[in-house]
């Protein structure tokens, strides 16, 4: 393989190089440094004139006399059926000591785009236990579902109680995890493994770690590794696969590193204009095929700088996932776990996978009326401030009494509690019968009078 | 249609940026399609600069080097027109995904061509001119039944027309002649048609007939008109897609054509597998039947999306040149805006506001202005509605696509996140969203519904209005401090929204409401109105009339199919209730 040494320029994490025969567009690029080592970079720019190559390590060492090969392919991931059980880097290399993947194919990282005639509907409910996300924002397999959070919250225990207890009911299989870390602290990665250690997830786990001090730029290509890999898992093995991406911002920040060293015009607070684009070539990695096996199903995590959810990476994250769910400073400081508020949080995919045959006939509108009564005695707090509780309406009080209810007992679980879709909906309905029957406008009477208290009761007695 | 080997040139590639490739030594104009690397993607032609030619293209330009070839194979980007469209999926240069699942998997890969129409396919002509009829451009020679749709098969825009020679019904493929006019020029059933330039017409008319969607808040205050434009901007998760894909489904549109740019996977599957099975309340048949889609997702290359709102737009043309009513929802705007910018970029032009080319507005209304009701050249009447979603970035309505729309367009639906959240649907806000179509439709609800729907609609209004305005003092003062007839038009309010605006897209009997039925439940909420009022004159007070029970039943007619003795029920039994209060 021909090496140049024609290094004009050497810009933040790109390298620019002169007079090289044709280069091909992505094509992957080796950099020999002077005293040896290898480091790996990708071209972003070709012409006959000059090349410019994104480096995923640091450029460090990197100078004029270092020697650049061009490999003439793209970027590719050899997989296996023996990666399951194995912790790689963010770059693809085993870290855990063991032998190199045996790979029975190499697949190009940036995978082509799933046909949409060759999409099956999500429809699988898939039990996690939280009531928040069973009852109201419903995961499907097949699913793309974030967790927005913010820094020093809890997701990451959300996070880990979906992976140990997601279930779909009645099926045996068990998911297959593949968890890819990017730039989160060595403590956090230790926290997920050993978690996935004790409950035994390990060993049906693929682990990537991309790490706080590993190379910001590695993160544009872990989680392209970490898909290819579940799609490998899931169209090919015919496994369920959850992905778990974390941070998600801190792949976006690197998205930004690399815009502004190309010096592009930046978009909403300097993050490049394509963010959408190369976002959903990741998020939209998620899915059920036609006549295969498997499913991809993601929960990327990503943390709102400022706490602020208009921030462009959780709103271009919302635009392209089915959904989100959204954990709540204000519902943690309140001692209330699994902190999520329901309100901003949502699934798109819910009314697939929920209903008669899937969970229960009264899912949907039962959930619509936790909502809307939950809404409602949300926004009396603000005026119960104001006017103080003797100024509001017996009517207004009820719902205000219910929006506390609602956090206390429906909300609030424990981080090893497991419940059932039925425990759940039970649960919505002793909530909802502290309302007056005439309240529960969302709900029809055949509903009401099959699953209400009330009638239930006079039905049993 | 065919052009000659002289027009077509060579040229080589000297740059690749992402989509945007640049060749020099190529003899091209703009626009022109262009066939580029060993690989043969496709491409158009965006810019031209001394002699470098710069293209976008349509495919992943992955590992395609500088020096393979470009051909220019002059012309313009197309798209095939005739029988065959309906109940098709497109990608967005209108090749069909299931011949593309076929030719390649589940994947979508590159380098791989596949026309819009199936040129085997025989199709049966049934002329309806005869030979020694003149025809002219846009006349229609004759019908091919599609599917439940009878498919006019027209004289090309462009042609000279004549005195027809030959025209027999009979089996054909759409490359077949089906007539022959008497200077020979041969007719065709497929028409290739620039997808950038706008299908001619006769003559455009003033929208005055509303289309029906059977969504009550659509309808019931900010109707659109067929031929009409509207905007859909909201946040993420407010309710675009389901209220696009409601007017997919529901519509009194003819044909419909959604165009899924830059958004999900699963959405368009979603269509996919919903459509067969929902019937057209009007035919009775698989709404499929009457849809065409174009699916280029987020994932999908962003020079193809920036071309797929063009294609569905010429489609839709096409068979309102047939004299059908066509609607046409895209989904989403904002994401073709960005493919823009993201081009624009690339061949770093000068930006203008947030980064967005300085022709975005002109491309914007360029678009829309191809919706229309129209006399066609054939004579017939037809419309092109078109339904537009925005998704502006962090639901900021004052961003240049958002602005850029609505300058433009004749109804406004604002969807608003704070009604998604607490899960009232469609989340659009009654105070913000308007409709400019309103004076010109008056005349048809007078004419179609009743001559009490418009001042029901007013009344309705007021009252909404009425109830922001006290809301700010209940902010303040609690509600137990209005006075009596005020705490009465909260709770009609309340009524309003919870009975009459919200609407279950995913209730069987909910999903489509009947202008009939609109205009039923809207009158009984003003009914028990009435009564409150007279009620509280004669020294009722709020709580007495807020407490009447029959008037919670109401909500139960949303969920009921024969829903006339129920309401007439609740009504009596609404009345009776007020009588029993005078009495007591
Ligand atoms: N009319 C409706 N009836 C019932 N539910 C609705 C209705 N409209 C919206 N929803 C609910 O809101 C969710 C989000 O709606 P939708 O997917 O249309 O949002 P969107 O505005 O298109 O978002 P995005 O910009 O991210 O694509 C739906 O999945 C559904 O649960
Ligand atoms: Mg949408």
């Amino acid at each position: 393989m021909k090496e140049y040494r024609t290094v004009t320029q050497i810009a933040g994490p790109l390298v620019f190089v002169e007079k090289t025969e044709p280069v091909g567009y992505s094509e992957l690029v080796n950099i020999v440094t002077a005293d040896g080592t290898v480091k790996r970079g990708q071209v972003l720019d070709t012409s006959d004139e000059i090349v410019v190559i994104q480096v995923f390590e640091t450029t460090a060492g990197i100078g004029r006399d270092s020697g650049i090969r061009f490999t003439g392919e793209t970027i590719k991931m050899p997989v296996g059926k023996d990666m399951l059980g194995r912790i790689l880097s963010g770059g693809g290399k085993p870290i855990d000591g063991g032998p190199e993947i045996v790979p029975e194919k190499r697949l190009e990282i940036t995978g082509a785009a799933i046909n949409p005639y060759a999409r099956a509907s999500p429809a699988d409910f898939i039990q996690t236990g939280i009531s928040t996300i069973d009852g109201t924002n419903t995961l499907v397999r097949g699913q793309k579902l974030p967790i927005f959070s913010s820094s020093g919250l809890p997701h990451n225990d959300v996070a880990l109680q979906i992976a140990r207890q997601a279930k779909v009911p009645g099926s045996t299989e068990e998911f297959a995890v593949v968890f890819a870390a990017m730039g989160i602290t060595r403590e956090e990665a230790n926290y997920f493994m050993a978690d996935f250690e004790k409950t035994g997830a390990l060993e049906r786990a693929v682990v990537f770690l991309n790490l706080a001090d590993d190379p910001a730029v590695e993160r544009i290509i872990t989680p392209r590794l970490a898909l290819t890999t579940a799609e490998y898992l899931a169209f090919e093995l015919g496994y369920h696969v959850l992905v778990i991406l974390t941070d998600m911002t801190n792949y976006c920040e690197a998205l930004r590193q690399i815009g502004a060293a190309r010096e592009e015009v930046p978009g909403r607070r300097g993050y490049p204009g394509y963010m959408y684009t190369d976002l959903a070539s990741i998020y939209e990695r998620a899915g059920i095929i036609k006549g295969t096996k498997g499913s991809v199903t993601q929960i990327p995590i990503l943390t709102m700088p400022g706490d602020d959810i208009t921030h462009p990476i959780p709103d271009l994250t919302g635009y392209i996932t089915e959904g989100q769910i959204v954990v709540n400073r204000d519902l943690h400081r309140k001692g209330i776990y699994a902190p999520i508020n329901v309100l901003p949080s949502l699934s798109r995919l819910m009314n697939l996978g929920i209903g008669k045959g899937h969970t229960r006939e009264d899912h949907k509108k039962v959930s619509d009326q936790l909502y809307a009564a939950y809404a409602e005695g949300n926004d009396l707090r603000g005026l119960v401030a104001i006017v103080g509780k003797d100024a509001l309406s017996e009517r207004d009080r009820m719902f205000l009494e219910f929006a506390d209810l609602f956090e206390d007992r429906f909300v609030r679980q424990g981080l090893y509690e497991d419940r059932s879709i039925e425990e759940t909906l039970d649960l919505s309905w002793d909530l909802l019968s502290t309302l007056p029957e005439e309240q529960l406008v969302r709900i029809d009477r055949e509903l009401i009078q099959k699953y209400h208290p009330k009638y239930r009761k006079k039905a049993q007695g | 249609m065919k052009k000659g080997k002289e027009n077509e040139a060579q040229g080589a590639l000297k740059r690749i940026s992402g989509p945007v490739v640049t060749a020099v030594g190529l003899n091209a104009h703009m626009y022109d399609v262009v066939k580029v690397g060993n690989e043969e993607l496709m491409g158009e032609v965006i810019k031209i600069q001394g002699e470098n030619v710069i293209i976008q293209v349509y495919e992943d330009t992955a590992g395609i080097r500088p020096g393979e070839p470009v051909t220019n194979t002059g012309l313009s980007l197309a798209v095939e027109l005739g029988p065959g469209l309906l109940t098709s999926i497109y990608d967005g240069i209108q090749r069909p995904l299931e011949v593309l699942v076929n030719k390649m998997g589940n994947f979508i890969e590159r380098g791989v061509s596949a026309p819009g129409l199936s040129h085997e396919k025989k199709w049966e002509f049934v002329p309806t001119m005869k030979v020694g009829d003149v025809v002219k451009a846009g006349d229609i020679l004759g019908t091919v039944q599609e599917t439940n749709i009878v498919h006019k098969v027209m004289v090309p825009p462009r042609s000279k027309g004549g005195k027809i020679k030959k025209i027999a019904a009979g089996s054909f493929t759409v490359d077949e002649t089906v007539c022959v006019l008497e200077d020979g020029t041969e007719i065709v059933m497929l028409q290739r048609w620039p997808v950038r330039v706008p299908r001619p017409v006769k003559q455009k008319l003033n929208p005055d007939i509303p289309l029906i969607t059977g969504q009550r808040i659509l309808d019931g205050l900010f109707p659109i008109a067929k031929g009409g434009t509207a905007a859909i901007p909201g946040p993420f998760g407010s309710g675009k897609t389901v209220t696009q894909q409601q007017l997919a489904k529901w519509s009194d549109a003819e044909i419909v054509v959604y165009i899924g740019c830059g958004e999900r996977g699963n959405e368009m599957t979603e269509v996919l597998t919903e459509f067969p099975d929902l019937e057209d309340p009007k035919t009775g048949r698989p709404l499929m039947e009457r849809t065409v889609l174009i699916a280029n997702t987020s994932n999908m290359p962003v020079a193809a999306r920036e071309a797929s709102v063009y294609t569905g737009i010429t489609i839709a043309e096409y068979f309102r040149d047939m004299g059908y009513d066509v609607s046409l929802m895209a989904d989403s705007t904002s994401r073709w805006a960005e493919a823009m910018r993201e081009i624009s970029s690339r061949l770093e032009e000068m930006p203008g506001e947030e980064g967005y080319p300085a022709y975005l507005a002109a491309r914007l209304s360029e678009f829309y202005e191809r919706a229309g009701r129209v006399i066609n050249l054939n004579e017939t009447g037809g419309s092109v509605s078109v339904i537009g979603a925005v998704s502006p970035p962090g639901g900021d309505f004052s961003e240049p696509v958002t602005q850029n729309t609505l300058r433009i367009v004749k109804v406004f639906w604002a969807l608003d996140a704070k009604l998604s959240q607490r899960r009232h649907f469609p989340a659009i806000n009654w105070l913000n969203s308007y409709s400019l179509y309103l004076d010109a439709l008056n005349e048809w609800y007078d004419r179609e519904v009743s001559p009490e729907w418009n001042p029901l609609r007013a009344w309705a209004m007021g009252v909404l209005q009425k109830e922001a305005e006290l809301q700010e003092i209940v902010q303040l003062v609690g509600s137990d401090a209005l006075p009596d007839e005020e705490q009465v038009t909260i709770e009609v309010a309340r009524m309003i929204r919870e009975i009459f605006l919200q609407q279950n897209a995913y209730d069987p009997v909910d999903t489509y409401c009947s202008m009939t039925k609109q205009y039923d439940m809207m009158k009984a909420i003003k009914h028990y109105a009435d009564l409150a009022r007279t009620a509280q004159t004669v020294g009722a007070t709020p709580q007495q009339v807020i407490s009447i029970k029959s008037k919670n039943e109401l909500v139960q007619i949303k969920f009921t199919k024969d829903y006339e003795p129920m309401l007439a029920k609740i009504q009596k039994d609404m009345e009776a209730e007020f009588d029993a209060m005078r009495a007591a």
